[in-house]
């Protein structure tokens, strides 16, 4: 069952149309990625998705339901949440109260306590640091926790931003490591990345983003032999 | 330093010293503008600082709203003064309409007196409260929607402070409402020497004890963490399900709720104090005690508000009345010079606000 649907959707910064015309599916418990290099529009995408940014024209539905024109708050209500670009930790909150920002929007506020013990257990690191401020983890740990604090709010959709930006070769496979988990326990993914290599190996499915259209869509695998694919964002030449 | 030609105590300066031990020593002439009376600020100090600490927890209250409104939209709310002084109004007319009237001061049995200074107080808070959301909702939504450039919204503020405080001129004149007191001054224990009166009570305890509440809730509550999370990273905090417009509007309505109560302190302690400029110094001093502290810190409005209030008064008793508010001023240069953020340091997350 389709669970985000964008057609024809286009985002202006003024007059510059940063992607334009895009179409995308992410079916209920897939990993869907896009991948694309810098300015591409992955971002842009992303925050028009969670609501930040408006779009021109298309029209965006959730779970059937249009939500071109809702409120972004109101998206992370009906199960959309972020783990943005840059992390977006509140540097004077500590881990835990980061964690409980994550489930603000949420109504029912019972488990909060299951769903915590639940990052713990994703991201041992952060159990260790959750008296501490968000301003002063190190990268990989303020990204644990931005994908932590995403999923306290106990998403449908967790839309993550270029996870693995700034981060250790050996935090990048611990993350995309994680990632697969998360989605093995029911959480669709829409993942956002630089790194084609790790994304089109755990994704389902993705699409190829270059200069604000998608060029180039099929299964994680099909990308990962594709010619053009190897030498435009793999380095194989 | 051992420089033969350099700066020496004056001797004779030194011996009118000793001679006129109170009087103030002039630094030029008689018909000098500036005192420096270090026998006076001695002989006095106890009062100042008890009456500092009056007036420096109306600063902080007031400050609080600026501080408020700047951690979330990075805006002085220059209107925030009227913001203030429409509580004073409201607390002018609740008298008023109680029935009292400028002149002696009424015989009340406490319980009157409690219940009537309550009355007001929830006047004060209602009015200051609505104007400071109205003023939100009417002068800067609007730019925000629009996406205003920050300098719009500065001007927009200091245009909407005038258009608040001519409202009043048009309503009311130019001249203060007549001082009606509910409440005498009259000395309930005494410190070193100095009588603390029953007003200077009330103000500081209510004033602290408003502020712990305001930063109760900021720290505590759900709501308060939406308040902290957008003025930590609005983009983020609207990810995590904030509705930033309403915590924009609670922001407002807090800063307004704690200028009415700080309107109806100032009342009590300068029952003339209704005037249609009335708020425009004491709003620039409490903006002042706001950037002191370390403008989008709730503690530094409170440190800043209370310590410009004792600065002030010792500053007054030193230089005389008329270098009062200088003393404000050159106090927050010259801590800015050392300290750019303030005493405490910048915004409502960063210093574990």
């Amino acid at each position: 069952m389709t669970l985000l649907e964008l057609s024809g959707v286009s985002v202006h910064y003024g007059r510059i149309k940063a992607v334009s015309d895009l179409a995308i599916s992410v079916n209920e418990g897939e990993i869907v990625t896009l991948i694309g290099a810098n300015g591409a529009g992955k971002s842009t995408t992303m925050r028009a998705i969670s609501g930040i940014r408006p779009v021109s024209s298309g029209s965006i539905t959730f779970q059937g339901e249009d939500i071109t024109r809702l409120r972004a708050d109101l998206r992370v209500v009906r199960g959309i949440s972020q783990a943005p670009e840059g992390r977006g930790i509140f540097p004077g909150m500590t881990v835990l109260e980061n964690l409980d920002m994550g489930a603000y929007a949420r109504k029912e506020r019972k488990n909060l306590a299951a769903e915590m013990d639940h990052v713990f257990t994703l991201f041992p690191r952060l159990a260790e640091r959750r008296g501490q401020m968000g301003g002063t983890l190190s990268g990989g740990e303020q990204q644990m926790l931005a994908i932590g604090r995403a999923l306290m709010a106990k998403p449908k959709l967790l839309l993550l931003d270029e996870p693995s930006m700034g981060l250790a070769p050996q935090f990048i496979q611990q993350i995309f490591r994680i990632i697969t988990e998360i989605n093995r326990e029911g959480t669709t993914v829409l993942l956002v990345e630089q790194n084609a290599q790790q994304a089109l190996s755990r994704a389902h499915r993705a699409y190829v983003l270059e200069t604000g259209s998608i060029t180039k869509t099929g299964t994680g695998k099909e990308l990962l032999a594709d010619d053009s694919i190897k030498e435009a964002y793999l380095g194989v030449a | 330093m051992d420089d033969p030609a350099g700066p020496r105590p004056d001797p004779h300066v030194e011996n009118e010293l000793s001679i006129h031990h109170s009087s103030a020593l002039y630094l030029a002439q008689d018909d000098s503008v500036i005192n420096f009376d270090v026998a006076g600020l001695v002989d006095q100090f106890w009062a100042n600082t008890v009456d500092g600490l009056s007036q420096g927890s109306i600063y902080a209250l007031v400050a609080l709203g600026y501080t408020l409104v700047y951690g979330v939209l990075k805006l002085i709310n220059f209107a925030h003064s009227e913001v203030f002084i429409y509580g004073a109004y409201a607390t002018w007319f609740t008298f008023y309409g109680l029935g009292f009237r400028p002149g002696p001061t009424p015989e009340l049995a406490v319980f009157e007196l409690i219940g009537f200074l309550l009355l007001a107080l929830l006047a004060a808070v209602l009015v200051s409260g609505a104007t400071a959301v109205v003023l939100e909702r009417v002068a800067y939504r609007p730019l925000r929607n629009r996406g205003a450039p920050r300098l719009v919204f500065l001007i927009t503020a200091i245009g909407a402070s005038f258009v608040l405080q001519q409202l009043i001129f048009i309503w009311r004149g130019g001249n203060p409402e007549q001082a009606i007191r509910l409440l005498r001054p009259e000395p309930v224990f005494e410190v070193f020497g100095v009588a603390i009166t029953n007003i200077t009570i009330i103000i500081v305890l209510a004033s602290i004890l408003l502020f712990f509440i305001a930063d109760t809730f900021v720290n505590r509550t759900r709501f308060g963490r939406g308040i902290r999370a957008v003025a930590q990273d609005p983009d983020t905090a609207t990810l995590m399900g904030v509705n930033k417009e309403r915590v924009i509007m609670l922001t407002f309505l807090i800063g307004g709720l704690l200028a009415g109560a700080a309107a109806l302190f100032y009342m009590m302690k300068i029952p003339q104090g209704a005037s249609y400029q009335g708020g425009f110094l004491l709003g620039l001093k409490a903006f002042t005690a706001a950037v002191l502290g370390g403008i989008g810190n709730l503690r530094g409005a409170l440190l800043g508000g209370l310590l410009l209030g004792l600065m002030e008064n010792y500053g007054q008793s030193l230089f005389g009345g008329e270098w009062r508010d200088v003393v404000a001023f050159v106090l927050l240069i010259v801590i800015l010079m050392f300290r750019p953020t303030g005493i405490l340091g910048e915004s409502l997350g960063k210093a574990r606000v």
